[in-house]
């Protein structure tokens, strides 16, 4: 059984098909790439697999189960997502600690003072940040806490959303040492979307090309250190990314 | 005799800790070459380039000596320096959504822009613009004057932004990371074309970024900042030989396209 | 103490809020503008609550033979035409003032904050019915629409309390929905869907809190344009009756004899103008420190 399934998927944004019949499997464990330039869709497809793009028709399926086209609490115990941008993924006026707490006392679990400190010892946050506000926080720092509630329900599958865009290279690093040690730890599903490929051939294994809402190909990550595409479109985009 | 000299920048701003000096003694010299500034966020590098153009705002505070084509700068009444800026010295920022103004077309943008340094007739004036908007490529200038900033894409906004900048013909340009805006495939052309047009018009460059390999591509020399201060300069050609170890952390910390590395390396920091 | 409450890094939830509201308070007291308002405020509050003690005399006992007589050393702001004493009518005034402004935002502020964030969060038919309705409030003249309530309620305090009320809420609700708005797709907003959370939850706990800040800040440059209303319905007799020390309706006994006796008008007048002059600087000093868009971040 796979994770993550997508079969004839059209997703729409008010009315307008951005989207138009995206298939592909994402195995359990795996690590697979979505890529492709602003507009090509990429992002949509992430959200309608986390129901927050209710317009799809076609067939998606999580772990066995059918999609949903809102976000419900079965889909947040196996499913979570990280977003772009650190600085609005965070509520302003939460600390660390509301912000990590909010997932349990949603799902009603307890004994949590011991996983708020699991979690953050997990992303490699020292305690002394627990009850900090986001203003106080870097933007690598807050990127750790978006990951920490992401982590804190145990999902099976995680969606990035362009992670690491918004930071810098060296913090960049961090972070996506961080996520490559997470999967490895917990065996997570990542589903990952992003415009560059050399994180890709750092965090995946198989990569997904969008272009104009459309998947033009699917190809192994290994295929970056070749250029061995077979669609234009991908070759051209690896040659705009390469760096001699 | 050099274009730019900049010597002993400083800028601090004020907070609730006391001031804290943002830029702390910066000095390089630039002649009619590509000078590429790299660092981090909170590096200094963006406030430099707001430094030279004198956009920093009080309470910032600036000292230091810049003299710009045997002019001092800190000298210059601020009417003086408006003349200047876009006339002698231009900048293109990050975002074009941010910098063009949503209700101007864009053809009456780089007009006005060139009408505050130039009088000339109507038809003169036009026919610049057009051949401006052809010089950063666009194929259409008659079509794409008419239009206004939301109906033009990225990588299109920020070639008006950069014909905007260039009209007036300067001999300085500052680019603060004008394509991380931008899609991959558009940042090359945005960057060849800045580079064409500065070799064209023999213009010197400034380009800001925190991305080490791009400003290795497109600029002569190189320097690198951290934390308000320049820990190297070097040719952009040795990069790879660069002897500083904050400079060779963040070669490091950039994944590569055939990457092989089951771990980045990681720079030390004081949290 | 000190510097417990500015540490970066709080060892609980309790030094965390602690912490935030002493660099709120830190920055308020700061402009000394607001600092005059706090105090005239806080004044206003100290009188209300003191009055009997304040007072020198009953603010309803009437003494015929000391009518209109001017300020002096006996009664500082004068008589008024029973003989009543000025000063003592106008620190018992204070009460209802008081009573007014906090009834009034007690009742209004919720009801803008709750309608205006339930029709922005929920879009669609909620929000065409709720600022609908909110628009038909909004169209009509303040103070009429408050007259005509007063008038339908009948004369009195409570139902100008009411009446003010009814009248306010609308430009909150429209302040609430719009922040809303703007909030809706915030990344902050999906992360917490995705995790489960009830609408409820949502808005309770993440969008109200948000919105609250630029809420408390309308509210109080609000106070001066309530108390004004109220004192408008005292003046055309719908608030509160006679003998009760209302300011409005102390300047509009005053008015008949506003050429001879100035101060029996101009006292009251005087209360009205520096306590809503003090709400209008809190509420200037609260924007300046609570309003992110105003805000310098640290």
């Amino acid at each position: 059984m796979s994770a993550i399934s997508l079969r004839g998927v059209d997703i729409a944004y008010a009315g307008q098909r951005v989207v138009h019949g995206v298939s592909f499997e994402v195995g359990k464990g795996e690590s697979f790439a979505l890529v492709g330039e602003s507009g090509s869709g990429k992002s949509t497809v992430l959200r309608a697999i986390a129901g927050l793009a209710p317009e799809w028709i076609g067939e998606i399926t999580l772990l066995g189960q059918p999609g949903s086209h809102r976000p419900n609490r079965t889909l947040a115990r196996h499913c979570q997502m990280v977003f772009q941008d650190p600085y609005g993924s965070l509520h302003p006026r939460k600390t660390v600690d509301a912000v990590l707490t909010e997932p349990l006392a949603i799902h009603g679990i307890g004994n949590r003072d011991a996983r708020v400190e699991r979690v953050l010892a997990d992303v490699g946050l020292d305690r002394r940040f627990r009850f900090r506000y986001p203003h106080q926080l870097s933007g690598g720092q807050r990127q750790r806490v978006a990951i920490a509630r992401a982590l804190m329900l145990e999902p099976e599958v995680l969606l990035l959303d362009e992670p690491t865009s918004a930071l810098d290279v060296s913090v960049q690093a961090e972070i996506l040492n961080l996520l490559k040690r997470l999967r490895a730890e917990h065996g997570l599903t990542y589903l990952m979307v992003t415009h560059n490929l050399p994180v890709v051939s750092f965090l995946c294994e198989r990569i997904g090309v969008m272009n104009k809402g459309r998947i033009v190909e699917i190809a192994p990550a290994t295929a970056l250190h070749d250029g061995a595409f077979s669609d234009p479109y991908s070759q051209a985009l690896y040659a705009a990314s390469g760096r001699e | 005799m050099s274009l730019l000299s900049v010597d002993n920048l400083q800028v601090s701003f004020p907070t609730p800790r006391g001031r804290v000096k943002v830029v702390d003694g910066v000095s390089f010299d630039l002649g009619r070459e590509r000078l590429g500034i790299v660092g981090e966020s909170g590096s200094g590098k963006s406030i430099t380039g707001r430094a030279i153009l004198r956009l920093i705002r009080p309470p910032g505070r600036v000292s230091g000596r810049l003299v710009f084509d045997g002019r001092d700068l800190a000298g210059l009444s601020e009417r003086d320096m408006r003349k200047l800026r876009g006339a002698r010295i231009s900048m293109i920022m990050q975002d074009p959504r941010y910098s063009l103004n949503p209700v101007m077309t864009v053809g009456t943008q780089i007009e006005e822009a060139l009408r505050v340094h130039e009088r000339l007739p109507r038809h003169a004036m036009r026919a610049r613009v057009r051949a401006m908007l052809e010089a950063v490529r666009i194929d259409d200038p008659d079509r794409v004057a008419r239009l206004y900033p939301h109906e033009v894409s990225g990588g299109m906004g920020q070639r008006v932004m950069i014909a905007m900048m260039l009209i007036p013909r300067p001999s300085l340009l500052i680019a603060d990371e004008p394509t991380s805006a931008l899609d991959v495939s558009v940042q090359g052309d945005v960057l060849r074309l800045i580079d064409d047009l500065v070799r064209d018009h023999g213009m010197g460059l400034i380009l800001i970024s925190h991305d080490l390999p791009l400003v290795a591509r497109y600029c002569d020399r190189i320097v690198v900042m951290n934390a308000g201060r320049i820990l190297e300069t070097c040719p952009a050609g040795a990069l790879n030989t660069a002897r500083h170890p904050y400079t060779q952390g963040l070669l490091a910390a950039v994944p590569q396209m055939p990457e092989t590395r089951a771990e980045l390396p990681v720079m030390e920091r004081a949290t | 103490m000190r510097a417990w409450l500015l540490d970066e890094s709080p060892a609980s939830r309790r030094q965390a809020a602690a912490g935030r509201a002493y660099r709120v308070t830190l920055d308020l007291l700061h402009n000394p503008l607001t600092v005059l308002g706090g105090l005239i405020i806080l004044a206003l509050i100290l009188t209300a609550m003191f009055a009997p003690w304040i007072a020198p005399e009953s603010p309803v006992g009437q003494n015929l033979s000391n009518r209109l007589l001017p300020p002096s050393a006996d009664h500082w702001m004068g008589t008024d035409e029973l003989g009543r004493d000025i000063f003592s009518r106008v620190v018992y005034g204070a009460r209802i003032t008081l009573l007014i402004v906090a009834l009034v935002a007690v009742i209004a502020a919720p009801v803008g904050l709750i309608v205006g964030a339930v029709s922005g969060y929920f879009g669609g038919w909620a929000d065409r019915v709720l600022m609908g309705i909110t628009d038909i409030f909004l169209s009509m003249p303040k103070l009429i629409l408050a007259l005509a309530f007063a008038a339908a309620l009948g004369p009195g305090i409570e139902n100008a309390i009411i009446a003010i009320a009814i009248t306010t809420w609308p430009p909150y609700a429209r302040i609430a929905r719009a922040e809303t708005l703007t909030l809706r797709n915030s990344e902050f907003i999906a992360a917490t869907r995705l995790l489960g959370a009830s609408h409820t939850r949502l808005i309770a706990s993440h969008i109200l809190p948000l919105c609250s800040s630029s809420m408390i800040i309308r509210v109080t440059l609000d106070m001066a344009g309530i108390i004004l209303t109220a004192a408008g319905l005292g003046f055309l007799g719908l608030g509160a009756q006679p003998p009760l020390p209302e300011w409005g309706a102390m300047i509009s006994r005053g008015r008949s004899f506003i050429l001879d006796q100035w101060w029996v008008a101009t006292m009251p007048g005087f209360a009205i103008i520096v306590v809503s002059l003090g709400f209008c600087f809190l509420g200037d000093g609260l924007r300046d420190v609570l309003d992110p868009k105003s805000a310098r971040k640290s």
